[in-house]
């Protein structure tokens, strides 16, 4: 498999420097394992909300205690505005983290907790602060609470109160919503991206929901066996995948073999356009939604290259409607409007609506 | 490229457990030197002898059965004191916790004053009931007078679960009893190692009660050794022998407790579960709750009346002063050993659980084995050591706390460790990630929820000293009478009336400061 660690190349030019820069970043947590994080690089630029998404264990979560500083690399640097901060300990970075499971100080209020970072402040300076995150997230009612008193929901925007409270410029957030239900989830989101904008904080998302990543970075890394498979935009990332690994874990796709010459190839489903030229033996991809399906054309067909195939499923799901369809030895994953009539058992032509995307090269 | 080895243990804290864990195994040192004075011929003479293996299956006998008993009446007891709608749950914890405010000697003096000629049996029912002795009278006093501490360990763990566990498994189908087996009794298992590990050493430890009843353990032997003709050398490897026991049951704890990592791993803070119904099984509960109750208090209890309303009328009134400098001369003591003994046994703790390792296990270890050591071997290997090392501390109080502290570091590390247990990890890093250093961020955010652990090591280990004798008899400078010197004293010559004042204060005293633990715990 030919894994691309190359960022691409982002036009605008950033005149100031990244808030946040990996390079080479690997960790062993014992000599005989293979690497939790290997040669990890990117960068998170002022202000900006960067993901880190990949399936659970491939070391996303570590590479994010790493620039925290609660683990030491083996290898790599981190630069923190500029400044090499690899060996600081943790205390000394200023960098905020969302645990997972919040770790709210269960002994403090919530007063106490937010302020418990503010550790130059005092008094009234002390307190000022406090209540202007905790208005921030909208809790200062609940100030004198426990956090043993507060929903889940609350709890959360607590911990992101606490990590930001102190200022930081970047702020580490380690699967923050997985633990709130679909309603609460999406609104939190909204509102700890709207929060961190407005604060221009920069922050690292660690994720293996792939909606979650998308709409809420502004760029995103895709994390496969300790390794960054491909960085990009979100819109770069699902439409421009470099890898199959990366193809199938943004949503669903068909991989389809091929042979291609220049901007086209030949595949099972007939010649294909490319997004990018290619040469040889090669792997593509094509999203549900860049194929359709059409009544076939039966004895009217013009000649035999028309692709027919047999709906073996389909899946309503109000916005739109996914079928699979067999199509000679393959299944296909197609993605149709609401309205489309067709019942499992219907003999159907599938259409190429879109260019399909180069994820591997060669054998 | 460099590997990094998981966690180094920073060096600070490793420095503090080595010098706690070096202090502890001096007496080691002392023991194997006395036991290589040997002659070779005498050496074998010594270690074959027949009658160590009769002492071995005597003292695994008792170990066996009283794990075996205080388990079957501590697990039940524990569940119904917390989990249940049993009414007045605080107030019969606090009886069945007040068994621990009564020595070993004291329940022995219990018995006895109630059974045989001349008890309060006879005096009641008219025939003398027969005196509880042998392997069977060792067995059911040192159930009575140990099971507290699984009980303590056992209630603690089970009001600290967090009650999703148990709803989730409800929920993928299991019934009650189905799901205390599979998933409240797992989450048990530190507090159920604890608790035996400390009645098998207390039980491998004892000699109060074995020598009372007249059942020949290592303890006693060791006990008979050194007061009757005194030939150290045949107790230093009697007391080698024990400690090889004691090595067993920590290596067996050791191998249980492994990969053993309980952080609760949910969110925000654990709930509290709802009550169970007893319905029916009020009776059957209520009937257990006696058992104990009655054996380890009221028997005692009335005993010490019993003989205090026959204390003899002194013409001196110098005995009320004397029981009032004994009981200060106790606290003197035992105060400060419970402080020390909590402030030691915090770094050998948290090695232990954050820096999970060999080197740190061994260390936990060490205070085990300085608590197993049997107390007479310990004071005498103290001795000798102030006497080469430390000339100025020779007969000095401050010795006697420090033997106090040492000894029982043990029954401080249990309620620390399981304290950290529930304290999860990511709250120092929280602390850190707020600009805290990692000696700040442990006091500010973890040592807060150690605050009940540790009173409840302090005050484990304040009654142990209350109640200490052989360390007291040996260590304490000259003259210096404390509660249970005084108790053994008049209790070896039967002077049970003589006995029931210090008695009586003890029990007193000791059952004020379980209800204290006991408050602490309900916050």
């Amino acid at each position: 498999m030919n894994t691309q660690h190359a960022e691409r190349p982002t036009t605008p030019i950033q005149a100031h420097t990244p808030i946040l820069r990996v390079q080479g970043l690997s960790k062993r947590f014992h000599p005989s394992l293979p690497p939790v994080v290997e040669n990890v690089g990117f960068t998170v630029e002022q202000g900006e909300v960067f993901a880190l998404l990949g399936p659970s264990g491939c070391g996303k979560t570590t590479t994010l205690r790493l620039i925290a500083g609660f683990e030491q690399p083996d290898s790599g640097q981190i630069w923190l505005e500029g400044r090499e901060i690899t060996r600081l300990p943790p205390e000394e970075r200023g960098i905020g983290f969302v645990f997972q499971d919040y770790a709210l100080f269960p002994h403090l209020s919530v007063f106490e907790n937010v302020a418990f970072g503010l550790r130059r402040l005092r008094g009234k300076a002390r307190q000022a602060r406090v209540l202007e995150v905790l208005g921030l997230v909208g809790l200062t009612v609940f100030k004198d609470r426990k956090p043993g008193e507060l929903s889940g929901g609350q709890q959360q925007r607590v911990a992101l109160a606490r990590a930001i409270a102190p200022g930081p410029k970047l702020v580490l957030l380690d699967e923050p919503f997985s633990s709130l239900d679909a309603a609460l989830r999406q609104s939190t989101r909204d509102e700890v991206r709207a929060l961190l904008k407005q604060a221009g904080i920069g922050a690292i998302l660690v994720t293996h929901d792939q909606e979650e990543a998308l709409s809420f970075a502004d760029r995103l890394a895709v994390m496969r066996s300790g390794q960054l498979e491909q960085i990009g935009t979100p819109e770069e990332v699902y439409h421009h995948p470099r890898t199959p690994f990366v193809a199938q874990f943004l949503g669903r796709t068909n991989l389809i073999p091929g042979e291609a010459r220049g901007l086209e190839a030949e595949t099972p489903l007939g010649r294909l356009l490319l997004s990018e030229e290619a040469q040889g033996a090669v792997l593509l991809s094509l999203r549900p939604e860049g194929l359709g399906l059409a009544m076939p054309l039966g004895h009217l067909g013009i000649d035999g290259k028309q692709l027919e195939g047999t709906v073996l499923a389909r899946e309503f799901k109000g916005h739109d409607m996914t079928y699979r369809v067999q199509l000679g030895n393959r299944e296909l994953i197609v993605q149709e409007s609401p309205e489309s009539p067709f019942r499992p058992g219907d003999k159907v032509r599938v259409l190429v609506r879109a260019r399909a995307v180069v994820v591997g090269r060669g054998r | 490229m460099v590997y990094s080895l998981p966690k180094p243990i920073p060096k600070p804290l490793l420095a503090v457990a080595l010098l706690v864990g070096a202090a502890v195994l001096l007496p080691l040192l002392y023991l194997v030197l006395r036991a290589a004075q040997a002659e070779p011929h005498q050496l074998v003479e010594i270690v074959l002898r027949e009658r160590n293996l009769q002492l071995l299956g005597n003292t695994v006998a008792l170990l066996v059965g009283v794990i075996a008993l205080t388990t079957a009446l501590a697990l039940p007891l524990a569940w119904v004191t917390s989990r249940t709608d049993l009414w007045g749950k605080r107030f019969w914890t606090v009886l069945l916790v007040l068994p621990l405010a009564v020595p070993g000697y004291v329940g022995v003096f219990g018995f006895f004053g109630a059974t045989g000629a001349g008890g309060w049996l006879e005096h009641l029912l008219g025939f003398p009931w027969p005196r509880p002795t042998g392997y069977l009278g060792a067995l059911g006093v040192l159930t009575l007078f140990t099971y507290p501490y699984l009980f303590l360990n056992l209630r603690a763990a089970l009001l600290g679960l967090d009650a999703s566990l148990e709803e989730s498994a409800r929920s993928l189908g299991y019934r009650g009893l189905e799901v205390f087996w599979r998933v409240v009794l797992p989450q048990l298992r530190p507090a159920l190692f604890a608790g035996w590990l400390l009645i098998g050493l207390h039980v491998l430890g004892d000699f109060g009660v074995v020598s009372l009843v007249r059942f020949e353990t290592f303890s006693y032997a060791i006990y008979l050794q050194y007061s009757a003709s005194f030939d150290r050398i045949y107790a230093a490897w009697l007391s080698l022998m024990l400690i090889l026991l004691t090595g067993s049951l920590l290596w067996l704890e050791a191998r249980l407790l492994k990969n053993l990592s309980l952080s609760r791993v949910g969110l925000g803070s654990a709930r509290k579960s709802q009550p169970v119904r007893l319905g029916v099984w009020r009776l059957p509960s209520l009937g257990l709750m006696a058992l104990p109750i009655v054996g380890a208090l009221v028997v005692p209890l009335t005993s010490i009346v019993y003989w205090l309303a026959q204390y003899p009328s002194s013409p001196h009134s110098r005995s009320f002063e004397a029981v009032l400098e004994a009981l200060r001369n106790s606290v003197q003591a035992a105060a400060p050993a419970a402080f020390l003994a909590a402030f030691l046994a915090l770094p050998l703790a948290y090695l232990g659980v954050r820096y999970p390792s060999r080197l740190s296990r061994l260390l936990e270890r060490a205070a085990y084995i300085g608590y197993a050591t049997p107390p007479l071997a310990f004071a005498l290997a103290l001795i000798f050591f102030s006497l080469r090392g430390v000339p100025f501390l020779y007969q000095t109080l401050a010795l006697l706390i420090l033997a106090y502290a040492l000894h029982f570091l043990a029954e401080a590390i249990g309620p620390i460790r399981s304290a950290l247990y529930q304290a999860p990890p990511r709250l120092e890093e929280a602390a850190r990630s707020l600009g805290y250093n990692p000696l700040q961020a442990f006091l500010r955010a973890t040592f807060p929820l150690l605050r009940r652990g540790l009173l409840a090591s302090m005050a484990l280990v304040f009654l142990s000293a209350v109640k200490e004798l052989p360390l007291t008899f040996l260590l304490a400078p000259v003259g210096y009478s404390t509660l249970s010197t005084r108790i053994w004293g008049y209790t070896s010559e039967a002077m049970f009336a003589e006995a029931a004042p210090y008695a009586l204060l003890i029990v007193l005293f000791s059952a004020g400061l379980v209800g204290l633990l006991l408050s602490q715990e309900r916050q």
